[in-house]
């Protein structure tokens, strides 16, 4: 499910009108409205339609703090096995923050080519919530894991502590790789984008008027002109987005990273990949 | 007039009934109400970071007013207690709400309200959280608290003058947070620091660690007799003062600089970074890790 560029109440609201529009199409059991506070449900129907999700837990898990220390940069972490999956390889992760305003928080597509399909990255909680992780692999079957987080007002809080410098530094990127892989191993990269992603509920007090989404909306990763991986972003990701992935290169070569905001800034940058020694 | 360091014996003002607040008079004409090191509750008014006065000749200079329009008006009525002087200016030295949510007990004498020029667009994008949370941990305690609303912003420096005594203010940039204002008392060697300077309780990081370091160096040029802290004792020995707060954020920085050197992770970090000091601080818990998450994400940009 791709958000749209709207600010964060109107995605807040429209997904309330979707909830109600479920509500009156499917009845619900007894069970389900003891359940009504869990959101997954509804969640599930509204991002994966009728398809089935299986239990994925045997060979994915999430890691989190289970209590945050800041709501606004929450570390998380979706891990794979691959040992335990063999023949199994993944093609989209969606991760989804149950109780955020916009839930979606970002639609991870990978390359056959990666090594491990281990991802890293940090979010926005704004409230204690479930946080689920749906895998979809290249036979079309879907896997998911969950974590619970205790954090609250991530979404809200304004995570810009130095609003001077995030304007002086908009879009700017970093890649870090270890320095010390060598050649045919997998290396964990972290790639992190300067941007405020202003999540559109921070109100201005005085105006009353909420300060704009603006938001990382698309990222595209590539080796060598291959795509690696593309990410769909959204406001529940953190201020300067932050992303962890495998890499593992035959040659050396060059990594590209192009990363578009909702009011259309494209961002570009590349880096010399160079041979392991 | 010089004062000797030492020899001026403090006197507290009682509290002569319990709507005003208790304040020591920590210099000539300069008093000062010790916030309490806790988080804010109903009973605490939102207290719990200090708060003070300075009196001229003509008028009076309050130096933040607390955490709630109640505990505003606890401070005024101290005040009165003292002197009939108008309140002719409210500075502000950041936007955090205990230091700022009393503004509004100040309204009626119609006061200068001053702030560091970054102010009110931090402010703006945080009084929503602001109000919510204050309002669920002090409930009734904060009934008619207001965002206060400065109109007299400082870039870099300004001066008052309250009659035959001059303050100085000045702007730093981002530290503690990114509107950090200091005021100087000329007459007695007084610095407020506000929270560019915490001692006892945890210092929090809302600006930037590496500027705070620097905005330690410099305020350790200012030739002042004593500080007050924006939390910590109602006044303190200079330069001196500084020391305990320094070495925690230079052993965050440090540690989180070998942290990313290592390539630990911003989880790995927050469990680790800091914990030598846990014995030294006042609510270490509350605050470490998110020190360190600031710390982290602001110094993993560094080449």
């Amino acid at each position: 499910m791709r958000l749209s560029r709207t600010a964060c109440i109107g995605q807040a609201l429209s997904f309330l009108l979707l909830l109600v529009i479920l509500a009156v199409a499917a009845p619900r059991t007894a069970a389900a409205d003891e359940a009504s506070d869990d959101p997954w449900p509804d969640l599930q129907t509204a991002i994966f339609a009728d398809r089935q999700i299986a239990d994925g837990s045997s060979f994915m898990h999430l890691e989190a703090p289970a209590r945050a220390a800041d709501a606004a940069v929450v570390p998380l972490e979706i891990k794979f096995d691959p040992a335990q999956m063999p023949g199994l390889t993944v093609k989209t992760i969606t991760l989804v923050i149950d109780k955020n305003p916009a839930p979606v928080a970002a639609v991870f597509h990978l390359a056959a080519v990666m090594p491990d399909p281990s991802i890293g990255t940090r979010i926005r909680v704004n409230e204690y919530t479930n946080i689920h992780a749906v895998a979809e692999m290249t036979d079309g079957k879907l896997y998911m894991a969950k974590v619970f987080v205790k954090a609250a007002g991530g979404c809200s809080a304004p995570a810009v502590k130095t609003p001077a410098e995030a304007v002086a530094h908009l879009g700017e990127m970093k890649l870090k790789l270890p320095p010390d892989a060598t050649a045919g191993q997998a290396r964990r990269a972290q790639l992190m984008i300067r941007h405020p992603n202003f999540s559109g509920m921070q109100m201005d007090q005085v105006t009353r008027y909420y300060i704009p989404a603006k938001f990382i909306e698309a990222i595209d990763i590539t080796y060598d002109g291959k795509p690696l991986m593309s990410v769909e972003g959204n406001i529940s990701l953190s201020e300067n987005p932050f992303i962890e992935f495998s890499l593992k290169p035959d040659q050396a070569g060059e990594m590209s990273v192009t990363a578009r905001d909702s009011d259309g800034a494209v961002f570009k940058k590349a880096w010399p990949v160079p041979a392991s020694s | 007039m010089i004062l000797l360091a030492g020899i001026w014996l403090g006197a507290t003002a009682a509290a002569a009934d319990d709507s005003a607040l208790t304040v020591t008079e920590i210099a000539p004409g300069i008093f000062v109400h010790q916030g309490v090191h806790a988080e804010a509750t109903p009973e605490n008014l939102g207290g719990i970071a200090n708060i003070g006065f300075i009196i001229g000749d003509d008028s009076i200079a309050v130096i933040d007013t607390g955490g709630s329009l109640r505990e505003g008006k606890a401070l005024l009525a101290a005040i009165r207690q003292i002197s009939p002087l108008p309140v002719r200016y409210v500075i502000n030295t950041h936007f955090h709400p205990d230091h700022i949510f009393g503004n509004g007990a100040f309204a009626a004498s119609h006061p200068e309200v001053i702030a560091h020029a970054n102010l009110p667009r931090s402010l703006a994008a945080r009084a929503g959280d602001y109000l919510a949370s204050a309002r669920s941990a002090m409930g009734q305690s904060f009934l008619g608290t207001e965002i206060p609303n400065p109109k007299r912003l400082v870039g870099k420096t300004d001066d008052i003058d309250l009659g035959h005594r001059r303050l100085h203010l000045t702007a730093f940039p981002p530290a503690h947070t990114d509107a950090d204002l200091t005021v100087y008392d000329e007459k007695t060697g007084t610095i407020f620091a506000g929270d560019l300077l915490f001692m006892e309780r945890i210092p929090s990081i809302d600006g930037s660690v590496l500027g705070w370091l620097k905005a330690i160096d410099k305020l350790r040029r200012v030739k002042a007799q004593r500080v007050v802290p924006g939390h910590g004792p109602v006044s303190a020995p200079w330069p001196a003062a500084l020391d305990d707060e320094e070495r925690y954020l230079f052993v965050i920085a440090t540690e989180t600089r070998k942290a990313l050197a290592n390539g630990e992770s911003l989880r790995q970090a927050t469990a680790t970074v800091g914990q030598s000091e846990r014995p030294n601080w006042q609510l270490f818990d509350a605050y470490n890790e998110r020190n360190v998450t600031a710390a982290y994400t602001e110094l993993e940009w560094e080449e």
